[in-house]
């Protein structure tokens, strides 16, 4: 299938409300009003990756104007090949490319989409930052999944590919951008199945700017978009001191968009549906739906697509309900923060709803601990992954993360009195002083586990046995760590 | 105009020379690395900040001028 087979010239992503779209384009945005949106295309394909001609049944065609080329100097819309009295000049088609693509970002905007990555930041405001740079751009997907207890990533790379190449090149073309990347971890077998499918979509002539697939070290610090960056500059995958900002000079000196591959899938259903499509779910501060990845003492842990706002004891309920009582639960994942159960219970699952309590969404991790497993002995097994993740560059996490571990050690497992005290202390020394928020995650955890364990604090202080240490461990860690 | 000081942590090797000029504004970690405020250098040692910035031997203290939120 080409382009040009998809028939209508005109953008029309300005204003499209639903009253004014066309009947075929009402009739597929009912059949995925409901929820799941991103994950719509899992039914047709089974167990298996969902291909271009399921993915554009379920979803409709990738709404890029059929007329849409791209040259060494940016975007055109206009056919370049068309000559006589009706050939437009090529200003005249880069113009008019221009303007199609400040609608998409302008729909973006009022669509309220947030980066799905972790921090949340407006994409439509990255965009235009980006678009606004001047000049040729760069586009990248950040689908290298940093956080151990996530696979939301994992899951739209594997399941729905389609999804997420299409909002890389909607993000390409709303930004002037004249190369893209997808960023993964470097696995051989998930890198080859993402070209394969990259270059299915290019022998259809689906993305005028081809997307290049780059492997990265799986770990936290190499999944930073800045070291994504200097990696894709020939450095080293490792993070760098800000300013400049990856959206004023990022690959290759250029401005950069480096977004989650959640929410470039999301951009793909807005760009075809709509801001009010988008807004029907979730709530009005915190519009759409998100994937979160539900693990720990539940009966069914997997990924699951929510309306933002949903009060996490829901979601914990779509995952099969606890399998034991639950004590607490870790929201946020390794970089988030605990929460006593019956506090997180009623809270809803969106940046505003988890800041009012002090945690914050991440990249949409819930891990539920039941009652039969100690808290600070799973805090002290993921501080030692995370003092081991570091990427070695800025002293307070290269000597501080071991010394919080280390600290968090002697509270779960030597019940060391003066332990927590000594975490409690290292937090300030912590956080907030690394180039990257590798240190800020785990001072989060560590603090959060104070608060949220205390009284199981005092039992290990006490030199009581916990039986919960000798529990097999719940947070999954490299096996090839060594923890304490 | 108000001067903030900022370090690259990257650059930064714990040399200390920075918090022996200002010890009244920068403090050292229990490792040596220095611990700068997030507020304006105040007025009497805003003099100091310059040279703070041209004695570091990795380059690694920032000065930002202007006005801050």
């Amino acid at each position: 299938m080409t382009l040009s087979t998809l028939g209508e010239p005109d953008y029309r992503l300005d204003d499209s409300t639903p009253a004014q779209w066309p009947a075929a384009e009402l009739e597929l945005a009912e059949r995925i009003a409901p929820l799941p949106r991103l994950l719509a295309g899992l039914a047709e394909a089974g167990s298996r990756q969902t291909g271009l001609t399921a993915h554009e049944r379920v979803f409709g065609p990738l709404p890029l104007p059929w007329d849409t080329w791209v040259d060494a100097r940016g975007w055109n819309l206009g056919d370049s090949r068309r000559s006589g009295p009706g050939r437009r000049s090529r200003a005249d088609r880069s113009r008019s490319a221009s303007r199609a693509a400040a609608r998409l970002i302008d729909v973006v905007e009022r669509s309220g989409l947030t980066g799905r990555g972790g921090a949340g930041f407006p994409t439509g405001r990255k965009l235009r930052a980006v678009a606004e740079g001047g000049g040729p751009t760069v586009v990248v997907a950040n689908g290298a999944e940093g956080e151990p207890a996530s696979r939301k990533d994992r899951v739209l790379l594997t399941r729905v590919p389609h999804l997420v190449l299409d909002g890389i090149t909607l993000a390409a073309f709303a930004v002037g951008a004249t190369r893209a990347f997808l960023a993964v971890h470097d696995e051989a077998q998930l890198i080859s199945d993402l070209e394969a499918t990259v270059s299915a979509r290019n022998v259809a002539g689906l993305d005028p700017v081809p997307v290049e697939v780059v492997g990265i070290e799986p770990r936290y610090t190499a999944s930073e978009q800045t070291s994504i960056v200097q990696y894709l500059n020939g450095g080293p995958g490792l993070p760098t001191f800000t300013p400049p900002r990856t959206h004023e000079r990022g690959v290759a000196g250029r401005p950069t968009a480096v977004n989650n591959v959640e929410t470039l899938a999301h951009l793909a259903l807005i760009a075809r549906y709509g801001d009010h499509w988008f807004r029907q779910a979730g709530r009005q501060a915190s519009p759409g739906t998100t994937l979160v990845t539900i693990s720990g003492d539940v009966a069914w842990p997997g990924v699951y697509e929510i309306e933002l706002g949903t009060p996490v004891g829901h979601v914990v309920h779509m995952a099969g309900g606890p399998t034991e009582r639950p004590q607490a639960i870790l929201v946020g994942g390794y970089f988030g923060s605990w929460l006593p159960a019956g506090v997180a219970w009623p809270v809803p699952m969106s940046h505003p709803g988890l800041r009012e309590v002090g945690a914050a969404m991440g990249a949409g991790v819930l891990v539920v601990l039941g009652e039969s497993s100690c808290g600070l002995a799973e805090t002290a097994r993921v501080l030692g992954y995370l003092a081991d993740e570091g990427a070695g560059q800025c002293g307070p996490c290269i000597f501080g993360l071991p010394a919080l571990a280390d600290a968090m050690a002697d509270l779960a497992f030597h019940g060391d009195p003066a332990a927590a005290g000594k975490v409690a202390g290292l937090v300030p020394l912590i956080e907030g002083r690394g180039a990257c928020r590798h240190p800020d995650g785990a001072t989060s955890l560590a603090s959060s586990a104070l608060t949220a364990f205390a009284h199981d604090m005092r039992w290990h202080a006490e030199r009581r046995p916990c039986y919960g240490v000798r529990r097999p461990p719940l947070l999954p860690v490299p096996p090839d760590v060594e923890y304490w | 105009m108000s001067v903030r000081l900022r370090v690259n942590m990257i650059k930064c090797t714990g040399h200390g020379l920075c918090a022996e000029l200002m010890p009244e504004f920068i403090g050292l970690d229990p490792w040596g690395y220095p611990i700068v405020p997030r507020t304006d250098v105040p007025e009497d040692l805003a003099d100091l900040a310059p040279r703070a910035v041209s004695d570091c031997p990795t380059l690694a203290l920032l000065l930002e001028r202007g006005e801050h939120g």
